[in-house]
């Protein structure tokens, strides 16, 4: 009844290649953009900024990543945590280095970085495919969190072997340390998300997308049909590790303010973040944004149900915890195995009869 | 020339307890490979097996008071339990999915069995005695001065008799040949009337039960505590060298791996600050994909458009 494209004509070709040609899939998510930047940030307060909003939107950010080379590309990667670990390691060096430079050309460089280094530990991608693959992005994982263990130049040589951020402002306004304001730290946070999702968005709807994609249903295939898979696996392990960056970097410098390799960035990291593609959907940017907002709010009410609710002893609730996550897991792979974002699509087909029967 | 003796003697030494270490990767290898021959499931829970496993003997000693021998068959007993479990309330579901999304489902079923393990019998770490002799060899170190662990060299014996009985179970049975069948084509297997339930249960129980063997090795060298369940991480570069599919593979991988990661603890560690042991296997590994991407006794990669 109100979720109808009857009357929304195409006239030109721009509106035939919009992101969203449905009028009100354009309204609904200007409402929500609204609600996010106008809204949230007059109720934000240092809770929902550190336990919800800031991890949803830096895991989305994560989760576009990963998506963009195991949901389009095709190329099954467990060393997420490590990339996020080299964004925010970049970022730190960048910003005690050079602190008269904005912190947002920091995080692009931080971004730009990492899409060096996964470039490099995606070489084997060449080579070697699927399950194989896999391992050998493990080898980034455990090597490069070992790297910023050892090497005390990657934390300048405090006595902690810990990285804090040092505070720094955009447009006068403090983002980061411990004395930032949740809101200023999530309007940030939130900026880049989204002009990040854009981006992302309208990249896998390009040439470089499409091969992207070709290259994920049959590689030899699209080699036939004249896509290099050379440059193409390359640019997608680019463009995610740029993004995987960048989410490590604001992880680091916005949301936890202090960081140890071997905690936050660990495989755990990695396996979460690739739990979240599949949970939302594996090829969709949408799903990336769902899935990260499905682990990053179960948890918290699981333990506030089991703790408060129920009467739980810590540790038991976490144990619990563990199989409910477990079995959330398995019973959404077994229900849809194409993640939220489909169920999201099965949802829009019917509203659009809603409520008459054809 | 008796530096040149004690050297020698050092390298062997490194060589041999590299060896015993490696038949421990080995013995989780084996049961990654089980599963992905039958199933072409990557079975990431094969540690938490070995972990829960482990738990569920030390808890039936424990608690029930059991001798090991009794408290083996219960465990065994609880492993097939669990692996008709498997089978049906997951593993039927998600039959002709993707191979990631199997792969993610072990995932779930490796937090489902860690919060179970540790809700069932207590998460603290718990010491595993089950009368396995423990100590250097004896008369090795009194003659010779040379350490080998008792324990290690027990779990040789055993993986070497573990893999011979699983080479006559799958040779020489019934049940064995019809495994292969299925390993070889899901479909025509099927079309000739063999059961894949059935051989998917019977698959995830050998697996359960030499999870129960790497369990027990593990357990009875560091105790029985949560890391167990990071032997998988371990186990996958030494599947990578081997190959996804190869029994043989995994052995030769896991001892390959075993002798690598001790000699260059040994001899590169100190150059680059040691603790390298949790990157070199995966490194090794990476560079033998390179030359042989199936790994090397894997199945060759046929691709066709």
């Amino acid at each position: 009844m109100f979720y109808r494209e009857v009357g929304q004509f195409k006239t030109s070709y721009q509106s035939d290649q919009a992101i969203f040609t449905i009028a009100q899939d354009r309204w609904f998510l200007l409402v929500i953009l609204a609600i996010a930047f106008g809204v949230v940030p007059f109720f934000i307060n240092d809770y929902f900024a550190n336990a919800i909003l800031l991890p949803f939107l830096v895991y989305a950010m994560a989760a576009i990543g990963l998506n963009i080379l195991t949901g389009y590309c095709g190329q099954l990667s467990l060393g997420t945590g490590a990339f996020l670990a080299v964004g925010a390691y970049a970022s730190y060096k960048l910003m005690t280095a050079f602190p008269e430079v904005s912190i947002i050309i920091h995080f692009l460089l931080a971004g730009a970085i990492t899409a060096c280094v996964g470039v490099l530990f995606g070489l084997p991608s060449l080579r070697i495919k699927g399950f194989y693959l896999a391992v050998a992005t493990l080898f980034a994982q455990f090597f490069i969190i070992w790297l910023f263990y050892k090497v005390p130049w990657f934390f300048n040589y405090n006595a902690t072997g810990q990285i804090s951020v040092p505070p720094r402002e955009v447009f006068g306004v403090l983002i980061t340390g411990p004395k930032a304001s949740p809101a200023a730290a999530y309007l940030f946070t939130l900026t880049f998300v989204v002009v990040g999702a854009l981006l992302a968005k309208n990249m896998v709807r390009s040439k470089t997308g499409r091969s992207w994609m070709a290259i994920r249903d049959m590689d030899i295939a699209a080699e036939i049909i004249g896509i290099n898979p050379l440059k193409t696996k390359l640019i997608a392990f680019a463009v995610s590790c740029f993004y995987c960056g960048v989410a490590g970097a604001l992880m680091f410098a916005v949301w936890l303010g202090a960081a140890e390799p071997g905690e936050a960035f660990s495989i755990d990291q990695s396996f979460l973040v690739l739990f979240m593609i599949i949970i939302g959907g594996l090829g969709s940017i949408l799903g990336s944004f769902l899935g990260a907002a499905f682990m990053t709010l179960m948890p918290i009410l699981l333990k506030q149900g089991m703790v408060d609710g129920m009467g739980f002893a810590v540790g038991t609730a976490k144990h619990v915890e563990f199989i409910v996550m477990g079995c959330l897991i398995i019973f959404f792979l077994i229900v849809e195995p194409h993640g939220l974002a489909r169920l999201w699509q099965i949802v829009k087909e019917k509203l659009r009869l809603w409520p008459f029967p054809h | 020339m008796d530096l040149f003796l004690f050297e020698a003697r050092n390298l062997l030494e490194v060589i041999v307890s590299g060896l015993l270490a490696g038949v421990m990767y080995s013995l989780v290898a084996i049961g990654f490979v089980l599963i992905f021959k039958a199933s072409g499931v990557f079975n990431f829970a094969q540690g938490v097996l070995a972990l829960f496993a482990g738990l569920t003997l030390v808890g039936l000693m424990e608690n029930f008071g059991l001798p090991p021998w009794l408290a083996i068959i219960g465990t065994i007993i609880v492993m097939i339990v669990l692996a008709y479990l498997i089978e049906l309330l997951i593993l039927r579901h998600l039959v002709n999915q993707e191979h990631i999304i199997l792969f993610m489902s072990t995932l779930g079923l490796a937090y489902v069995l860690e919060g179970l393990g540790d809700i069932l019998w207590g998460s603290d770490v718990k010491v595993l005695d089950i009368g396995l002799p423990s100590g250097a060899v004896d008369w090795l170190f009194v003659d010779y001065g040379f350490y080998v662990d008792k324990l290690e060299v027990v779990a040789a014996v055993i993986a070497t008799i573990l893999v011979v009985v699983l080479a006559v179970f799958f040779q020489r049975t019934r049940i064995g040949r019809a495994l292969r069948a299925v390993a070889d084509d899901h479909q025509a297997a099927l079309s000739i009337g063999i059961s894949l339930r059935a051989i998917w249960i019977i698959v995830w129980s050998v697996s359960g039960i030499v999870a129960l063997v790497a369990g027990v090795m593990w357990g009875s060298k560091s105790g029985i505590q949560f890391s167990l369940s990071l032997i998988a991480l371990k186990a996958l570069p030494v599947l990578i060298l081997g190959g996804f599919t190869s029994i043989p593979g995994a052995i030769v991988g896991g001892l390959i791996i075993g002798v690598g990661e001790k000699l260059a603890e040994i001899y590169v560690g100190p150059f680059v600050g040691g603790a390298i042991e949790n990157w070199f296997a995966y490194m090794l590994a990476l560079v033998f994909l390179m030359f042989r991407p199936q790994g090397l006794f894997g199945d060759k990669i046929i691709e066709r458009v």
